[in-house]
């Protein structure tokens, strides 16, 4: 890993491309005028259904609210065989140790929110030691969140290095980069946090906390899909994507993907380098596939809320 | 940014993930078999059974076929106006303005354009259908862009019927009488909009030719027109081609040509009516420049030349044809095309997932591929996308050309179809000079962040409209026209009144 970013030319983030509002909130919108119709509707929310991060981040969670969670993340509808599990259960670091239990080897991976998350304001210590506690539990998966108060004063370089010791705290955990881009204020700032965040050795790139709104736009998720790609064609290597927060309903996870299959492709269209963060998005989509095979739509009370 | 390290990188846009086939439905659409021509509030039939000279073989007796381009089947026949017919025409509108257009209180003229406007947009969807299967472009585009701004159109204008005082202050404003009006088939029912409307708004009456390939929604409007109870004559839509629209022109009843089309028929209109008193406007070719900069936001660029020349399969006078890349970012910019062309559909019209439609016709079809062979002739390397074509119809793959000279004739010469050639310059004064350097002037495009250098560009650009961090914006509100070759006279906005007044 050491040797790989040697490698790598480090870009003066003052430079990172400029993003035209006007231009990215109408190519935003062109995605959502692609029709998704039939078998290849029922595909796109299947694949959505296993690209998910179940998610409870919750002051009040339990152990029993998280093993249920984690009980539904492998059994989404039970009455409904064939169905794909949620790619992974997203908790806070104390809740790591009982998911994993509860998932086993249910190939469901335990995602850990950390860094102080949602507001990343602790010292840097404490950071690392939130986000070594959760890779010592079991984490498969880190999501920290960008000190998005030094990034806005302009301090890149601690943004950076703080990013290259939480991968470092990481491990063999693959680590997520929250923007938090509904307190970034403009769409250059979000380019220039994602090509941070990437080249500081983030795995993933991720909207939002879910904490703050506006959370995940299309136009936020179109700008870091493109920084994804220069920063492929630049340096051969990929990241992940996850939007996050907002997205409950199945026609905009299907715009997501129509999205994801326009700018980037093939290669990231599965949940190793694509998820959403979400809760309510599960239901929704277990709705739609049930009504794509039934021809019938059912309440909402036939699907289950955990 | 990090130099790429390896340029073999590849994104595959082929994705297992499919869009099915989503077609948008025909039977909303009512096609007669047959279509008269639209004079004096009728449908009549055209004076003569024997077909004059239409230049193909699809005559029958006095009518003529228009297709679908998309699979080559026949849509239905209209009529073939003769020289006898447009004199019938020019007349009912002639009586109509004097008898009663002219003399009509403008806030009642008005009324009657309001209600074109209104029964357009209840009908949208129809005319979209319809433009879609007469002249194979994406319905998305007719749905969203051609069939909104027409009525938009004629809402705006009928604004302006009461307010022509207001327009022209101290002035006293009156009709120029019968205008004559030819438009092509790239826009058939907007360009109908953009002549019709501020004819009327302004007293005026109208004899309209639609173009012999995409007839069908000009009719569509005479329907809505003769439903709307426009008096008689006020706007007498007739059918035909080249021999039509020179029958109109020479007309001595005319008294002003609003011309939509090719730069050759323009000068040919242009040597018809000197000599005489007629009004005109010609809105003719181009050859658009479309400059990025460095410090452009080259994603948006990227998308906005992709709309800017690929837009309506590129059958647009105003379209970026013209590439120009600062040479920094050449490299990336050309790689961000080839990675967008890839992910264009190319297909049936009616499908509305379809980015690009079909050629209008055979004809033009054979144009496109005669200057994608000169451009391989003249050595420049092509790029089309992957994409497969379907195999009846007239289809052409998004096409790019780099090592382009300004001396290369698909550089220099209006294609009409998707194809882009692409440049490279070094400074603003090259690239100023090198976009000027053509024999049109109708539009460019500007591409960068910074403020002052938008204001330089769009003030030493020879061309009618210059847009900045965008293309192919229109808005009734904004005039449109051009410079050199690319002829005279503004249409839209408050400058689209002066062409159907005369000041006193």
């Amino acid at each position: 890993m050491i040797a790989e970013k040697t490698k790598m030319i480090i870009p003066d983030f003052r430079l990172s491309p400029g993003v035209d509002q006007v231009g990215v909130e109408e190519r935003a919108a062109r995605v959502t005028r692609r029709s998704i119709k039939k078998e290849s509707k029922l595909n796109g929310l299947l694949l959505a259904l296993n690209m998910i991060d179940l998610t409870t981040l919750e002051g009040k969670d339990t152990d029993g609210k998280v093993k249920q969670l984690c009980y539904k993340a492998q059994h989404l509808h039970d009455a409904y065989p064939g169905l794909p599990t949620v790619a992974a259960i997203c908790v806070y670091p104390s809740m790591v140790k009982v998911a994993k239990q509860a998932l086993g080897n249910s190939g469901v991976k335990v995602a850990s929110v950390a860094t102080a998350f949602p507001s990343g304001q602790a010292p840097r210590d404490v950071k690392i030691r939130d986000t070594k506690y959760a890779v010592a539990n079991g984490a498969d998966e880190v999501d920290m969140v960008l000190s998005r108060g030094k990034f806005l004063m302009g301090e890149y370089n601690y943004v950076f290095d703080e990013i290259a010791a939480i991968k470092e705290a990481c491990g063999d955990a693959r680590l997520k980069v929250i923007l938090e881009t509904g307190e970034l204020g403009s769409y250059d700032k979000v380019r220039r946090a994602s090509d941070i965040a990437m080249y500081a050795g983030a795995d993933f790139i991720k909207t939002s906390t879910g904490k703050i709104s506006p959370a995940a736009t299309l136009p936020v998720t179109l700008v870091m899909l493109e920084a994804i790609r220069d920063f492929y064609y630049a340096t051969g290597k990929m990241i992940a994507m996850k939007p996050a927060g907002g997205i409950s309903k199945s026609k905009l996870a299907l715009h997501y993907l129509v999205m994801l299959k326009e700018v980037l492709g093939e290669a990231w269209m599965n949940n190793e380098w694509f998820r959403f963060g979400a809760s309510s998005l599960a239901n929704d989509l277990l709705m739609q596939i049930v009504k794509e095979k039934t021809g019938l739509y059912q309440s909402k009370d036939y699907f289950s809320i955990d | 940014m990090a130099k790429a390290k390896n340029n073999t990188l590849k994104l595959k846009f082929d994705t297992s993930w499919q869009y099915a086939p989503a077609p948008e439905s025909k039977s909303i659409a009512s096609i007669k078999p047959r279509y008269e021509l639209f004079i004096n509030g009728e449908f009549v039939k055209p004076s003569s059974k024997k077909s004059a000279r239409l230049n193909d073989d699809s005559r029958s007796g006095g009518y003529f076929d228009t297709i679908n381009p998309a699979n080559e089947e026949k849509l239905s026949e209209v009529a073939h106006a003769n020289a006898a017919d447009v004199d019938k025409a020019v007349k009912a509108a002639r009586a109509a303005y004097d008898k009663v257009w002219s003399k009509m209180p403008a806030k009642e003229r008005a009324k009657y354009i309001y209600r074109i406007a209104r029964m357009m947009q209840e009908r949208a969807r129809e005319f979209a259908v319809i433009e879609t299967l007469d002249g194979g472009k994406p319905i998305r585009e007719s749905r969203d862009f051609d069939v909104p701004t027409a009525a938009n159109h004629f809402f705006y204008y009928a604004g302006w019927a009461d307010k022509l005082e207001y327009a022209f202050p101290n002035r006293t404003v009156a009709p120029v009488g019968v205008a004559g009006q030819i438009i092509p088939w790239n826009f058939p029912l907007l360009m109908a909009a953009w002549k019709i409307a501020p004819a009327l708004a302004t007293g005026n009456t109208v004899v309209l030719k639609p173009a012999e390939t995409t007839p069908l929604t000009a009719l569509k409007l005479a329907e809505i027109i003769q439903e709307a109870d426009l008096p008689p004559g006020v706007v007498n839509i007739i059918t035909g081609a080249g021999a039509t629209g020179a029958a109109i022109v020479n007309h001595p009843g005319i008294d002003k040509i609003a011309f939509t089309g090719s730069t050759d028929v323009g000068k040919i209109i242009q040597r018809a009516i000197a000599g005489t008193n007629k009004k005109a406007t010609l809105e003719l070719g181009g050859k658009a420049a479309n400059i990025i900069f460095e410090d452009a936001p080259l994603d948006q660029a990227v998308e906005g030349v992709i709309n800017g020349i690929f837009f309506n399969q590129g059958h647009v006078c105003c379209a970026g044809s013209r590439l120009y890349v600062q040479e920094s970012v050449y490299k990336t910019v050309l790689r961000k095309l080839k990675d967008r062309i890839e992910t264009l559909i190319v297909g049936d019209p009616l499908d509305k997932n379809t980015d690009i439609g079909a050629i209008n016709s055979k004809q033009q079809l054979e144009t496109i591929h005669n200057y994608i062979k000169i451009g391989q002739q003249e050595g420049a390397e092509m790029y089309q996308s992957s994409c497969a074509l379907p195999g009846k119809g007239y289809f052409c793959r998004p096409t790019l050309f780099t090592n382009v000279a300004q001396s290369s004739r698909i550089a220099q010469e209006e294609i009409f179809g998707p194809v882009l050639t692409i440049q490279t310059f070094r400074t603003e004064d090259e690239v100023i000079e090198k976009a000027n350097n053509t024999s049109y002037g109708l539009s460019a495009g500007v591409w960068t962040d910074k403020g002052s250098k938008i204001f330089n560009m769009t003030t030493k650009m020879r061309a009618g409209v210059v847009w900045a961090n965008t293309y192919n914006k229109f808005d009734p509100t904004s005039p449109f026209g051009g410079y050199k070759e690319s002829g005279y006279g503004r249409e839209g906005g408050l400058h689209g009144l002066l062409a159907y007044v005369n000041l006193v």
